[in-house]
């Protein structure tokens, strides 16, 4: 068992006889880790299993080290920002909070004040008298992932967390997220908005229909996935030239001058070798190139590639 | 404080506050509030007549609570109260998907059953070991100094006191028999009609099997003994009665038992809301 890793080993669960996920391997490092799939592809019952809320037909799970059958001491470690919409009866935000911590085993004093904390931290500390059923979406979004973070965790982790929120609050929440990515906690995070995934995501995890289908950081992801022509932008002062010259080339598939025609967007099936031939180009002919970047490998562009469909609401 | 006492705590105070006077618990209230109207309604007619114009003697009285503390208490207030209160402490929380609250937290699961169990419990022993005594108290309290002297001089706090202790007992043996039930078991109903249809048909078993159940061991703390009416005193199956310590630490037993599979059970247990 690593002790700075989530691990998965050979981990599979059935519901009876339908498939949660199956033979997961795994090794999630410390920072920002996106869980993305349909739904249906497994990312709750992935998320439930750390969090030792469901156990594995098969297969071990590790939590920095600790077991997920062991509540005592994952609880400790482990925040988590659920899907459930449910809330114990009669409670006050700030008494949701409170009560959690006590549960904790926390003295009075300490739970009081970590739940203040806590509670300014995702800016609820107006409403934090109101009970938690009269809340809006976004305020038991919020009020839950004060709840995750209220003990302060090593791993916290966040199913659909951006669900309900209006901009301001996803900003802040996403500001929050890189906060703790930053400071070396895990933070695994499951949503369907994957454009705002992919700007906070250290590593990506893709799964469909209960398989693990590519993990590792996006762009490491993007250059596995081969069959698919790389994607690349470049902004230049003569790019129908550059065109001419890249068509020589067996590797390049496809270029297109688009917008104010500086722009030259191409398709090609190795990029290293055409960083060399712009090299070159840029050498031969005085080419002056104002940017170059990589067209497709975010989120979205891979999730498509390898699972198919509109990634933008998965 | 040690931290699984704090833990513990912390279950006692979120359970109380959740559930203690909520709307859901209205017939529960209503059960164990039943016999204390009735006896208060019994004293204040009865207050009304001079004791020479009485009916009845303090004798009968003293049977008939002993007929409604086994056949209204026993058989039924406690019974279905602690099918109430002690069924939901999970299932409850199963059905309005809030029992991750709870599993999220780093307490040992068996910590968690405890908790709620003595939270049940409380609430059960306030509601019922209360109402047993309140309609002790009420259901003699026209014969005035005659009852008082009763209670004080005679042998009725003796048997206030074993009403009292059955009661506890039954809370407990009940509270654990449905706890389990509840954990253990989708639907913690069909447990509890098994449960119910055993214990009532308790009377008319062979004596071997009638010591395999709750109530048998209840009524062996019941001071007084009631005489079954006829034609159902022919069926009855005379058996020897079990020794009061016998009874007391038999359910105590059979109690720690029961917890003790139900920590088993939570400990292995899953959040699954059927969605």
């Amino acid at each position: 068992m690593t002790p700075n890793l989530v691990t998965f080993s050979n981990v599979s669960r059935f519901y009876g006889e339908v498939l949660g996920i199956n033979k997961v391997n795994l090794s999630i490092p410390p920072g920002i880790t996106s869980l993305v799939g349909p739904n249906g592809s497994g990312k709750t019952t992935l998320m439930n299993l750390m969090a030792g809320l469901l156990r594995p037909t098969q297969g071990e799970i590790s939590v920095l080290g600790v077991p997920p059958h062991e509540p005592q001491r994952l609880g400790r470690i482990l925040g988590y920002c659920t899907q459930f919409d449910a809330y114990p009866k009669g409670l006050t935000g700030f008494q949701f909070i409170y009560s959690f911590l006590l549960l904790h085993g926390m003295s009075d004093a300490e739970a009081h004040r970590r739940t203040v904390a806590a509670l300014e931290r995702v800016n609820m500390t107006e409403a934090a008298g109101r009970h938690v059923a009269a809340y809006s979406k976004g305020m038991r979004q919020r009020i839950k992932l004060a709840q995750a973070i209220a003990h302060e965790p090593q791993v916290l982790i966040l199913d659909e967390p951006l669900n309900g929120l209006d901009p301001m609050a996803r900003a802040e929440t996403i500001a929050l997220f890189s906060q703790w990515g930053a400071a070396g906690r895990h933070v695994i995070v499951s949503s369907h908005i994957l454009h705002e995934v992919d700007r906070i995501s250290d590593q990506v995890i893709l799964l469909s229909h209960g398989y693990v289908v590519a993990e590792g950081q996006i762009q490491g992801v993007r250059s596995e996935v081969k069959e698919q022509p790389m994607q690349i932008l470049v902004r230049c002062d003569r790019p129908a030239d550059l065109a001419a010259r890249l068509f020589e080339q067996n590797h390049v598939v496809e270029a297109k001058i688009q917008g104010d025609g500086r722009n030259l967007l191409l398709r090609t099936r190795d990029a290293d070798s055409f960083y060399l031939l712009l090299n070159r180009v840029v050498l031969d002919s005085g080419l002056e190139v104002e940017s170059i970047a990589p067209a497709d490998d975010d989120v979205n562009s891979v999730y498509q590639y390898l699972i198919g469909g509109e990634g933008g609401t998965v | 404080m040690n931290m699984a006492l704090r833990q513990i705590g912390a279950v006692l105070r979120l359970e109380w506050k959740k559930t203690l006077l909520s709307k859901r618990g209205w017939w529960i209230y209503l059960l164990a509030l039943g016999p204390v109207a009735l006896t208060l309604f019994h004293w204040l007619i009865e207050i009304e007549r001079p004791v020479s114009a009485i009916r009845h003697s303090l004798g009968d009285d003293s049977t008939g609570y002993a007929a409604l503390f086994q056949f209204f208490f026993l058989r039924g207030a406690i019974f279905f109260g602690c099918v109430g209160i002690f069924n939901n402490l999970f299932r409850g929380e199963m059905l309005e998907k809030t029992l991750h609250y709870y599993y999220l937290t780093p307490m040992r699961r068996e910590l968690l059953v405890a908790g709620k169990y003595l939270a049940g419990l409380g609430t059960a022993l306030v509601l019922f070991v209360g109402s047993a005594a309140l309609s002790f108290f009420f259901i003699g309290r026209h014969f005035g100094l005659a009852y008082s002297n009763y209670i004080w001089h005679g042998p009725g706090l003796a048997q206030l006191g074993w009403y009292c202790s059955a009661a506890a007992l039954a809370c407990a043996g009940y509270g654990a028999v449905f706890l389990m039930c509840g954990l253990r078991y989708g639907n913690p109903m069909i447990p509890a009609a098994v449960v119910y249809v055993w214990e009532n048909l308790n009377p008319f078993l062979p004596s071997l099997l009638q010591k395999i159940s709750v109530i048998h061991y209840l009524k062996a703390l019941c001071p007084v003994e009631v005489p079954v009416p006829p034609p159902l005193n022919v069926m009855v199956v005379d058996t020897d009665a079990t020794p009061a310590w016998i009874a007391v630490f038999g359910l105590l037993a059979v109690t720690v038992l029961l917890l003790g599979y139900s920590a088993l059970t939570a400990r292995d247990g899953e959040i699954s809301y059927g969605e």
